[in-house]
């Protein structure tokens, strides 16, 4: 009896481009490009009398480096200067389309893809960053790769690759109010360890998964490799078709409903079965940061820093008392007593218009506590655009936050937008590396409403201590 | 890029585990547009103290690196690759390993090696004991071994990746010998590609 699909498979065999061997040849819809991991593929191209192979399935957008002062400002540092120069010089030379600094299109490149709609679903898509997960929202496979990976689907479209197992992870219930597509997220990275994904693309089921917005889906998604998972997935249903239908690249009229038809069949069978599977409780989750220096190091806002005292595992205690060191905390210290010195809102995670509208709900009429330095960072110039045309940017500025000019900014610190040793900063981000955000710095990620709520108390906080 | 069929020199035992590319290269060094000169920045935040295990003398010109459980997590840049190659490792021993730094390191020439923790901390524990003994990674035998010490376990690869390193192929140019059956199947794609979409100068149309 055949067995039905999942969302995983129906994607991989009509990309298949031939069925048998492995590794298996896969066809790329979708090529995205960025400044930072593209140049060395160009160049290697160029040293190889190579050229790119669908130029009209590659996009390019200045992201990583860009600096986040208003336009106007000159690039500072000759090195990210250079590097934007090679990306505006290579698609031109290669004839792809690149949205350079300042470009009305311009933003991160997670974000601009669905926002312009040309992330659809059932494609594939690759980029050479490992949070192209992100589009996964839509029910595209979509993965990370390397510059060598870059270069091979510039010269073919295509990518060799081992089939990954498949994972569910079913949300059951629904979430307490409060609760964010963020926390759901460092839920599962905290429940599944940074490496509990490893060689599986996750399909995220369950009702507290579909209630969420695409925005929502988009931050699960992305956080996908922080449990070093290839891939995250949801399932197409009425949420991803109406996103779809008011973007600029989708089909128009009856077009758009012969593709949402073909969209919507991007879904698990019934009967389909997974590798593995994993269930949460939504009503578990609760509005939660991260402590330490890997993403599943995860603990409730109203918790307290945890003790590596009593821990069995030798690697663990090692790992967390490593990771206190760092983050320079003291076990047992309740989390809403640590101040912090920076708030950062912004990153492929969560600098989207949802994002920002629900910062500004709490920061409206109030200010940025004293000593904070607190930065809004738009995901992309679309994102900043329609936030000015409804007001946010007063609110913002107006509360004492800066209102910055798209980019990925203080996600990674590539641009002048960097912590110092030892600041503390409150990330609505998705890495809290070492040095991550800067040498020294010490990275807390949390949602975009702990965020706003901890920008005005000075230390973690939750939006109904807010006055 | 250049066959490797065996690799052999000292190790170093990095003893640390969910080792992410950022700390094996931090973004300050993906601002550049060459492959090479990676290697001064590897570590960089680490190795300011003077007692980081590389900036011992005991390891200098080590060409194998030991480390903990899910080595090379996070972000995708194959420049973390590139450091570590261009510094002077040529194998990397761990218990699990990030799936992106994995492709990144095949693609490269760099030899992952996947053992058990017991056999990394056993390997480990041997190293420390005495700095000087040589590892030995065979590729062609799927084999690591510190002959001195009758240490030798068997890893596993999977066959295309152990084909390519050994004969040093240049997985474009594999692919490329199939690019009629890409032709073939582009004329049957579904998904919409560009075209039209944007006018020169990237504005929607």
């Amino acid at each position: 009896m055949p067995t039905g699909r999942t969302l995983f498979e129906k994607i991989w065999e009509e990309h298949a481009i031939e069925a048998f061997g492995e590794p298996t040849l896969l066809y790329i819809d979708l090529h995205l490009v960025h400044e930072v991991t593209s140049p060395q593929a160009f160049e290697s191209l160029r040293l190889n009398g190579r050229g790119v192979r669908r130029p009209e399935r590659t996009l390019a957008t200045a992201d990583h480096n860009v600096p986040t002062d208003p336009i106007s400002t000159p690039v500072s540092d000759p090195v990210s200067r250079r590097q934007l120069e090679a990306l505006e010089e290579n698609c031109e030379e290669f004839g792809i389309t690149v949205f350079p600094r300042g470009h009305e299109n311009q933003g991160i490149v997670h974000v601009i893809g669905p926002e312009l709609g040309v992330t659809q679903p059932g494609m594939t898509i690759v980029c050479g960053d490992s949070h192209t997960s992100t589009h996964g929202a839509f029910g595209a496979l979509a993965f990370g790769i390397g510059t060598s990976e870059v270069e091979h689907v510039l010269a073919t479209q295509t990518l060799p690759q081992q089939k990954a197992k498949s994972m569910a992870v079913t949300l059951e219930g629904n979430v307490r109010p409060g609760v964010s597509a963020k926390d759901i997220a460092l839920a599962i990275v905290g429940t599944l360890g940074t490496g509990g994904g490893a060689g599986h693309v996750i399909e995220y089921r369950g009702e507290a998964i579909r209630d969420l917005s695409m925005e929502g889906r988009m931050t699960v998604c992305n956080m996908s490799i922080e449990a070093g998972a290839r891939a995250g997935l949801v399932a197409v249903d009425d949420t991803t078709i109406e996103y779809l239908r008011t973007r600029p690249s989708v089909p128009q009229g009856d077009e758009f409903e012969t593709a949402a038809q073909r969209w919507r069949t991007f879904v698990s069978d019934d009967d389909a079965r997974f590798d593995s599977e994993i269930v949460l409780h939504a009503e578990d989750i609760v509005p939660s940061i991260t402590w330490g220096t890997n993403p599943a190091q995860v603990v409730s806002l109203d918790g307290v820093i945890p003790s590596p005292e009593g821990m069995d595992d030798p690697d663990e205690k090692s790992t967390t008392e490593r990771s206190l060191a760092y983050m320079g905390l003291t076990p047992g210290t309740p989390v809403r007593s640590i101040p912090i010195d920076v708030v950062f809102i912004g990153s492929c995670t969560n600098s989207r218009i949802e994002d920002l509208r629900v910062a500004a709900s709490l920061a409206r009429g109030r200010h940025v506590a004293e000593g904070v330095r607190a930065l809004v960072v738009p995901g992309s110039h679309r994102v900043k655009r329609q936030a000015e045309d409804e007001g946010l940017n007063e609110i913002f500025l107006d509360a004492g936050f800066e209102w910055r000019e798209p980019g990925c900014s203080m996600c990674l610190g590539m641009n002048p937008d960097q912590l110092g040793a030892e600041m503390r900063c409150a990330s609505t981000s998705n890495r809290n590396f070492e040095g991550r955000q800067g040498r020294g710095g010490r990275t807390h990620l949390v949602s975009p409403a702990v965020a706003a709520a901890s920008a005005v108390m000075g230390r973690f906080a939750s939006p109904e201590e807010l006055s | 890029m250049k066959p490797v069929r065996v690799v052999e020199g000292r190790a170093v035992p990095l003893e640390r585990s969910d080792v992410d590319t950022d700390q094996i290269i931090p973004s300050d060094w993906l601002k550049r547009v060459e492959r090479t000169g990676f290697g001064r920045g590897l570590f960089s935040e680490w190795r300011d103290d003077p007692s980081f295990v590389l900036n011992r003398p005991d390891f200098v010109g080590a060409s194998v690196l030991i480390a903990g459980p899910r080595f090379g997590i996070g972000s995708s840049r194959e420049h973390a690759v590139w450091a570590l190659m261009d510094y002077g490792f040529e194998a990397i021993i761990a218990p699990s390993f990030g799936d992106i730094f994995v492709n990144n390191s095949s693609k490269q020439g760099l030899v992952i090696v996947v053992l058990g923790l017991a056999d990394v901390d056993e390997l480990t524990a041997l190293i420390k004991e005495d700095p000087t003994r040589l590892v030995v990674v065979d590729v062609d035998a799927q084999r690591v071994e510190v002959p001195e010490a009758g240490f030798q376990r068997h890893f596993e690869i999977d066959p295309m990746t152990r084909e390519r390193l050994i004969n040093g192929w240049d997985d474009i140019g594999l692919t490329l010998l199939r690019e009629p059956a890409i032709t073939a199947f582009e004329a049957t794609e579904q998904a919409p590609s560009l075209e039209g979409i944007f006018d020169d100068a990237g504005h929607v149309r």
